[in-house]
């Protein structure tokens, strides 16, 4: 009876991993340098967990099978315990290790997956813009000057950027094989890098709940050879209509699309908003606010906010 | 606005059948009470009562309706994404749900819980005969009751708030939610927010200021202590929620932008504010649990507490702590490295702490005398389930692993792994604990403990699917799915799993059922042998608590008074000073009530009146002689024979 209170959550884990079947867990099955990185952070702390874990169950154990009412004779009585010093350093020292070896993990790792991937040689990240809008996601190739929607098209063996950015509510932009998640949010812009080492279809969605058509807020990124890559956007460019203005705020509004492709981006009638960094500095922050431009901010203006809600 | 548009959502069948449900079991209640002409008593005995004993029993009472509320919730919730693309519940019905249900499971069950066992044990802990402020004890009831009670209307009038419990703006924003539905979470929460401010301020004062004579700090009960530390972080933290909702009704009701998109508004700082309150919340309703622990372990291992010092010390860094780690929430909003990489620190430190309460309660058990009651049953399953929660934690805590568990039902899977065993176990400890000194009877022992194995295993098969499900993708918050996810066996196990759990908690019902009925009657103050003096008065404790105020020489003080065979209570019975009991909270309550939901439907000729009305309530208060009265002497030792008599 008390040792099933130990072995419920084990029984538990294993049914439920049986049910999930062979298939590798998404998270756990990294495609590229960025999700492995988070991969890789996430197996080790699963183990330094699953040993305090078996500390605390052996502990208890010990306890339960030797300090039974049952098994201490009628007339035992405990003795009187304040406590015991050396022990109350052990169990608060070794946490306190394990929590700052951690902790420099996590800075490491966290730092690693902020900056561009290494091992790509010189090649310069592409950049897209991830735009959100009630239900759907927007790819924007400034270079290339084609947009897409619900689905992008990245080349292998590249860095890529991710700006992130919002026409309305949060979103949060997720390809757990590729990166983990960042908000793209209406007031300022959040970057991701990643890169895809194979080839494939990436399932990605945003995972921060935004209203009624949320569940369906998914999108593929689909990693091919950059020769590929840019066979696919001399066809958008030459056989896909330009996205006009109108068009554009029709696509706004709050719906579930399915994939569309421009020959052209939203980015020229409507630009992104400023980068996080340059927004926390308050004089640039309040001076674009009163609208007065200096040369290097006209493209991240916040006014032009007040029109992109039009 | 017609009332067409009022009423609307009881055009839907799941909707019109919980209206009825709700209509059909009030009045079944009213008639209840009505035929076995209980209203003057009940208004009398308990509306009216300002004794902390009664007020902790309705505390209670409206906790475990609402735990069931709550309890349906997530039962749909689970039926609803049991198979995929499944119809029973739609895209905003869904959302709905799981709003009510976070909203309700924190403010309007785990609270009320954790307050109402507060009222029923801190006084008799202390050796008081009441709290600070016995009538302002009673008005925080009884504006908890409103916020509940407005929540509760939504769903049939005007229509539930569906921008998750915790309501991100722009989508909580007029823009994206337009309609009075958001306005309910703004004032249910503003208003039962109030209240439990008042609590906080209430027993922070009472723990300080009422304790019995030679009860100096490190004699204090554990649950006291944890409560004390409780309820400074209330103080503390329960202004910003009110300011936050203040800045949300403004932003809703009245065209400003403090969380809007342009004008120089941000969204994120309602995130920022939300989480200043939220995460000490989580302490909030953790830390009692950890308290009660403590008293329970001690009790049925016959042992005293094992380092009781790191015990306070761990508790106040944790308080410290949890006000330190509000960004772990959003570290995907994009700061740098080194604010996500604080945070982390800060949020993983809280392990520590936390690890060294786990090892002293394993502790306190060594050389002891376990015995498995169901109350200790709840505490030893707190110690594995609630460690997976705390490790899961420490994982999450992580910011880059983070990047990959956010908004996931990994996420999910922790809290609920913290806060069930954590605070839903150790509330189910305390309530089979304290019960005995509430009524004069134990519940049932073997409903008990069979209640519990239901709860454990249908817990974890709920719960521990949705770790591998978080990893697989699986986002939190969807109400459907397709087929080829592959989340279908999990999510199929995880509802059978809430089945389970949903029987385990019915069990409680019937329990109170048979134990009213069958169990036998105490006839001694002190069923368990326990070690803190709640247990030196009789059962049901009197009005006056104590008829002799208890001296205290050192920690468990009852506990060694019963083994050297002293008596606690020696001396001359004189007349006690007692509060007397006020209507005034009831209604004026009743009058904030229909205020606030007035203003949910931006009605202001009518709020106007209403609000006049409050502050002529407050004004007779604040000009009112109010003196209280005395228990004489000889009534005193007449109860006191009675009580002994019928031992």
């Amino acid at each position: 009876m008390r040792k099933k209170l130990l072995t419920m959550p084990i029984v538990a884990a294993l049914l439920a991993i049986v049910l999930s079947g062979c298939e590798p867990l998404m998270v756990l099955n990294p495609k590229g340098p960025n999700a492995e990185t988070l991969s890789n952070t996430i197996i080790l702390s699963i183990i330094t967990m699953a040993v305090i874990l078996l500390v605390v169950y052996l502990l208890l154990f010990f306890m339960l099978k030797n300090y039974r009412a049952s098994k201490m004779g009628a007339d035992y009585e405990p003795p009187h315990e304040a406590g015991n010093h050396k022990l109350e350093i052990i169990w608060t020292v070794i946490p306190i290790l394990i929590v700052s070896f951690l902790s420099v993990v996590t800075i490491y790792t966290t730092d690693k997956v902020e900056k561009k991937p290494e091992g790509y040689g010189n090649k310069e990240a592409l950049v897209i813009y991830a735009s959100s809008s009630e239900w759907k996601w927007h790819f924007s190739y400034p270079e290339e000057g084609i947009e897409t929607v619900n689905y992008a098209m990245i080349p292998t063996d590249r860095p890529i950027e991710f700006r992130l950015y919002s026409f309305g509510t949060i979103a949060s932009f997720w390809v757990p094989q590729l990166a983990g998640q960042k908000y793209a949010m209406a007031d300022m812009l959040t970057t991701i890098h990643l890169a895809a080492d194979h080839e494939g279809d990436y399932w990605g969605r945003n995972s921060n709940f935004n209203g009624e058509g949320f569940a369906d807020q998914e999108f593929t990124v689909t990693a091919t050879k950059q020769k590929d890559f840019d066979s696919w956007v001399k066809d958008v460019k030459a056989s896909e209509p330009a996205l006009t203005e109108k068009e554009f705020d029709k696509l706004l509004k709050p719906s579930v699309v399915g994939r569309s492709s421009y020959s052209s981006t939203h980015l020229s009638f409507s630009p992104a908003p400023m980068d996080h960094k340059d927004m926390m500095k308050a004089d640039k922050y309040t001076e674009s606010k009163k609208g007065s431009k200096t040369s290097d901010q006209t493209e991240h203006d916040m006014d032009d906010m007040d029109e992109m809600d039009k | 606005m017609t009332l067409e548009i009022l009423f609307s959502p009881l055009k839907e069948p799941l909707i019109l059948g919980t209206a009825i449900g709700i209509l059909v079991g009030g009045i079944a209640m009213i008639a209840g009470i009505t035929y076995f002409k209980k209203w003057t008593w009940l208004y009398k005995n308990y509306f009216t009562s300002v004794d902390h004993k009664k007020i902790g029993i309705m505390y209670i009472f409206v906790a475990l309706i609402m735990l069931f509320k709550g309890g349906i919730e997530a039962l749909l919730m689970r039926a609803q994404t049991a198979v995929p693309q499944n119809k029973i519940l739609d895209s905003n019905h869904y959302n709905e749900i799981f709003t009510t249900h976070g909203v309700l499971m924190i403010l309007f069950v785990a609270m009320p819980f954790v307050i109402g066992l507060m009222n029923v044990a801190i006084p008799l802990q202390i050796g008081a005969r009441d709290v600070a402020f016995p009538r302002l004890n009673l008005l925080s009831f009884w504006l908890f009751l409103v916020g509940c009670a407005l929540l509760n209307i939504s769903f049939i009038i005007g229509g539930s708030p569906n921008a998750g419990w915790t309501s991100y703006f722009p989508l909580a924003g007029i823009e994206f939610s337009p309609g009075i539905q958001n306005n309910y979470y703004a004032w249910s929460l503003q208003i039962a927010g109030i209240g439990t401010l008042a609590t906080g301020i209430n027993f922070v004062t009472t723990i300080i200021k009422m304790r019995a004579p030679g009860m100096t700090w490190m004699k204090i009960p554990m649950f006291t202590w944890s409560c004390l530390i409780t309820n400074v972080i209330i103080t503390f933290a329960f202004p910003v929620l009110t300011v936050a909702l203040v800045l949300m009704t403004l932003d809703r009701q009245f065209g400003t932008k403090f969380f809007a998109m342009t004008d120089g508004g941000m969204d994120m700082l309602w995130a920022n504010l939300f989480w200043v309150w939220g995460h000490p919340e989580v302490y909030i309703v953790i830390l009692p649990a950890f308290g009660i622990f403590s008293e329970v372990i001690a009790t049925f291992s016959r042992k005293n507490l094992f380092g009781y010092g790191s015990m306070v010390a761990s508790m106040v860094i944790i308080s410290l702590l949890s006000f330190m780690v509000w960004a772990h929430h959003f570290y995907t909003m994009g700061h740098g490295v080194l604010v996500n990489g604080v945070f982390s620190v800060t949020t993983m430190l809280i392990a520590v702490p936390t690890g060294v309460k786990m090892f002293n309660w394993l502790l306190t058990m060594r050389h002891g005398r376990i015995t498995f009651t169901t109350p200790m049953l709840y505490a030893l399953g707190f110690i594995p389930i609630f460690t997976i929660g705390g490790v899961t934690g420490v994982m999450l805590a992580m910011a880059s692993a983070d990047y990959q568990y956010h908004n996931t039902l990994f996420l999910v899977a922790h809290f609920h792994y913290v806060l069930i065993p954590g605070t839903v176990f150790g509330l189910l400890a305390g309530y089979h604990y304290w019960w005995p000194k509430m009524f004069n009877f134990r519940l049932n022992e073997k409903i008990g403990k069979v209640g519990f194995w239901m709860i454990v295993v249908g817990f974890n098969v709920t719960f521990f699917p949705m770790f591998i499900l978080g990893l697989n993708g699986a986002a939190r918050r969807m109400y459907t799915y397709s087929e080829s996810t592959g989340y279908a066996p999990l999510q199929m196990l995880s509802f059978i799993g809430a089945l389970v759990l949903v029987a385990g908690f019915a069990s409680l019902v019937y329990n109170i059922y048979y134990s009213i009925r069958y169990a036998p009657r105490e006839t001694n103050g002190d069923p368990w042998d326990a070690r803190s003096l709640e247990w030196a008065t009789h059962s049901p404790v009197p009005e006056y608590n104590f008829a002799i105020v208890p001296q205290v020489s050192q920690l468990d003080e009852f506990w060694y008074a019963k083994k050297e065979g002293r008596d606690l209570h020696a001396g001359k019975i004189e007349d006690i000073h007692m509060p007397n009991n006020s209507g005034a909270p009831l209604w004026m309550s009743v009058v904030m009530g229909l205020l606030t939901f007035f203003f949910i439907f931006n009605q202001f000729m009518i709020v106007i009146p209403l609000a006049v009305i409050t502050l002529l309530f407050m004004a007779y208060r604040s000009f009112e002689i109010d003196e209280g009265h005395h228990i004489h002497a000889h009534e005193v030792e007449e109860t006191e024979r009675r009580m002994r008599g019928d031992r």
